[in-house]
């Protein structure tokens, strides 16, 4: 942790906010550091087929802490196809979902980091991009990966600082994404019937 | 009879040894200590488990040569005398170079005594070796960061047939087999191994993690002139960010030439290189995808090292900042293993330090030794870490000052016992 800038930022420049409680997570970090059990984490979804290729997912709860623990409300997201699939688009693609989740794990990250380190941000904008062959989940060609031959995020970060920091910030944020990691590591999935 | 012969004696430590101090490890650091103990006037010995430099020469590979300059090689009491300080030492000179110390100094040295327990009895200290029991008011490990190869546990889920080598067996690219070969481990190690073994004709993979990216020569000097002379080198452990990342990062990307040994280099000569090698999953390895992110850092951080050499007043030309960025065109996601891929894994991923001997409660819950600056409890010192009091720590060249202050703990624990007595009576 860079707590050698933060504390240089404090007394030189004016006080950076980035809306982010970083003694808040530095805190977590140290009380979770000597009591494990509680930095066990469970997180849940559930979802309903609405119709075709739609349907409903919902997170309310969640266990962490040593504890059962509720979103303030309860989030619902549809996921569907276009049009050109033949269907309602209703929603979002699943894979899409991968690239919102990317996004917001790896921005939160960006804002995170940069609050310990000192910068303040002005705006922070990610472009994603996956590529995908579809020839891989059609069954046409066994050769070709259902899922993102390769992903792209680009950031456009306007801050009080170089472009070495700033790249520094989003390499950092990778580092530290559940998500990037997730997504770029092998991850055991059960699927089982009830 | 012989259950006459295996019954316990009555006076199990009948035949045990006193000292002030012993040491354990005759590698460079449990000699300077040696050395120190000496010129303080402290009764000590110092106890191998086998022989001076064994391990420099019979558990690592032919080519290796040390990473830093002999320059650096001067160990307490005694300075490197030969004809080429800017030469990297060959790894039989480096055990050459220890048995000339240890003869220097006549150093109380007990050879082939593995110590296969270490406890304390109230105030002193006992060591059970292969050659007796021991006993000393103070000890000191020098057993170093290098005693065993770290496993992985992906050792297990390999399909039959793969051959496994770890750093201490690998001698020469001629002993592997000639099937595609991958190497583990994005350090100094790792990277020599597919270089050589890439020249010598093998395919190689070559898996790599989080790493250290370092120019051999900056602006005419060695990189270790520009570490020393900035101070970087000598960055206190507590000055340091994150010290218990910085005391896992491996070596960083250098060979014991005046050439540099990087990525873009051994991608260029057609090594094969993907990310961390992460799972096997239907016969194939899995290599993560984040190998852009951790190029990207490691590139970021020697930007970083190199503008602190400027920062602190070091002159040279800015155009010899502009190293060309690490870029690995589109690395691999998974390889076969058997005819058609891998036939043979090197893992090249570590050394840990290895104090199962010791029958205290010193380590934290992931086995590492808690200490302060080398000091573990009274009495019971450690030396040869990486990090330990400073970056210089993890070097030859670091261990003057640290066997120097760990000596001071020494003697003033030696003391404290001597007046506690002295009061008590």
């Amino acid at each position: 942790m860079q707590t050698g800038t933060v504390q240089k930022t404090e007394m030189d420049s004016p006080v950076v906010d980035n809306g982010v409680n970083v003694e808040a997570l530095l805190g977590a970090r140290e009380a979770l550091t000597e009591a494990p059990a509680g930095a066990q984490f469970v997180w849940r979804a559930t979802c309903d087929w609405v119709n075709g290729t739609h349907s409903r997912s919902a997170v309310k709860g969640f266990h962490g802490l040593g504890d059962e623990q509720r979103h303030k409300t309860e989030f619902s997201f549809d996921t569907d196809h276009p049009e050109i699939f033949a269907a309602e688009d209703m929603g979002a693609t699943p894979v899409e979902y991968v690239l919102v989740g990317l996004a917001g794990c790896l921005s939160a990250g960006v804002a995170s980091v940069a609050q310990n380190r000192g910068i303040q941000l002005r705006s922070v904008k990610a472009t994603l991009d996956g590529k995908m062959d579809l020839q891989g989940i059609l069954g046409i060609d066994s050769d070709v990966r259902n899922g993102f031959e390769d992903v792209n995020v680009t950031f456009a970060i306007d801050a009080d600082a170089t472009r070495e920091e700033i790249e520094a910030l989003v390499a950092q944020s990778q580092k530290r994404s559940a998500v990037f990691d997730i997504v770029t590591n092998p991850t055991q999935v059960n699927v089982t019937v009830a | 009879m012989s259950s006459t012969i295996n019954t316990p004696k009555p006076k199990p430590y009948r035949n045990m040894r006193y000292t002030d101090v012993i040491v354990i490890g005759a590698g460079h650091a449990g000699l300077a200590m040696s050395y120190q103990l000496q010129q303080a006037g402290i009764e000590h010995v110092v106890l191998d488990a086998g022989d001076i430099g064994q391990r420099w020469r019979s558990e690592r590979w032919d080519s290796l040569r040390l990473l830093t300059p002999n320059w650096m090689l001067d160990l307490p009491g005694f300075r490197y005398a030969g004809q080429d300080p800017d030469g990297y030492m060959h790894k039989d000179s480096v055990a050459d170079h220890l048995v000339s110390y240890a003869s220097f100094m006549s150093a109380p040295l007990k050879r082939y005594s593995r110590v296969h327990r270490l406890w304390n009895e109230g105030e002193v200290y006992r060591v059970q070796t292969t050659q007796g029991l021991w006993q000393a008011r103070a000890v000191v490990m020098a057993t170093g960061a290098f005693a065993k190869p770290l496993q992985s546990p992906l050792e297990q889920s390999l399909p039959d047939g793969v051959v496994q080598l770890t750093t201490n067996l690998y001698k020469r690219p001629t002993d592997v087999p000639t099937q595609r070969i991958m190497v583990v481990g994005g350090s100094a190690t790792g990277l020599q191994f597919a270089q050589e073994l890439n020249q010598a004709g093998h395919e190689v993979t070559l898996s790599v993690g989080e790493h250290v990216r370092m120019p051999r020569r900056v602006a005419g000097h060695d990189i270790y002139h520009w570490l020393t002379k900035s101070g970087v080198f000598w960055e206190q452990a507590g000055e340091v960010d994150d010290l218990r990342r910085a005391r896992r990062l491996p070596s960083p990307q250098l060979i014991g030439q005046q050439q540099d040994l990087n990525l873009n280099e051994l991608s260029a000569a057609g090594v094969d290189i993907v990310g961390r090698f992460v799972g096997v999953s239907d016969g194939k390895a899995q290599f993560s995808g984040n190998l852009p992110n951790l190029c990207k850092s490691a590139d970021l951080k020697l930007f970083r090292l190199l503008q602190r050499f400027k920062t602190s007043g070091l002159a040279f030309d800015e155009a010899e900042l502009n190293f060309a960025p690490t870029e690995i065109p589109k690395p691999r996601l998974s390889m076969r293993f058997g005819a058609s891929g891998v036939g043979t894994i090197l893992w090249a991923t570590g050394y840990r330090p290895d104090y199962s001997w010791v029958d205290m409660d010193v380590c934290d819950n992931k086995g590492l030794l808690q200490h302060q600056e080398g000091v573990v409890r009274p009495g019971l010192y450690a030396l040869g870490l990486p990090l330990m009091r400073s970056r210089a720590s993890t070097f030859i060249a670091g261990v003057r000052d640290d066997t120097s202050a760990i000596a001071c703990h020494v003697a003033a624990h030696l003391d404290s016992r001597k007046q506690l007595l002295a009061t008590a009576f």
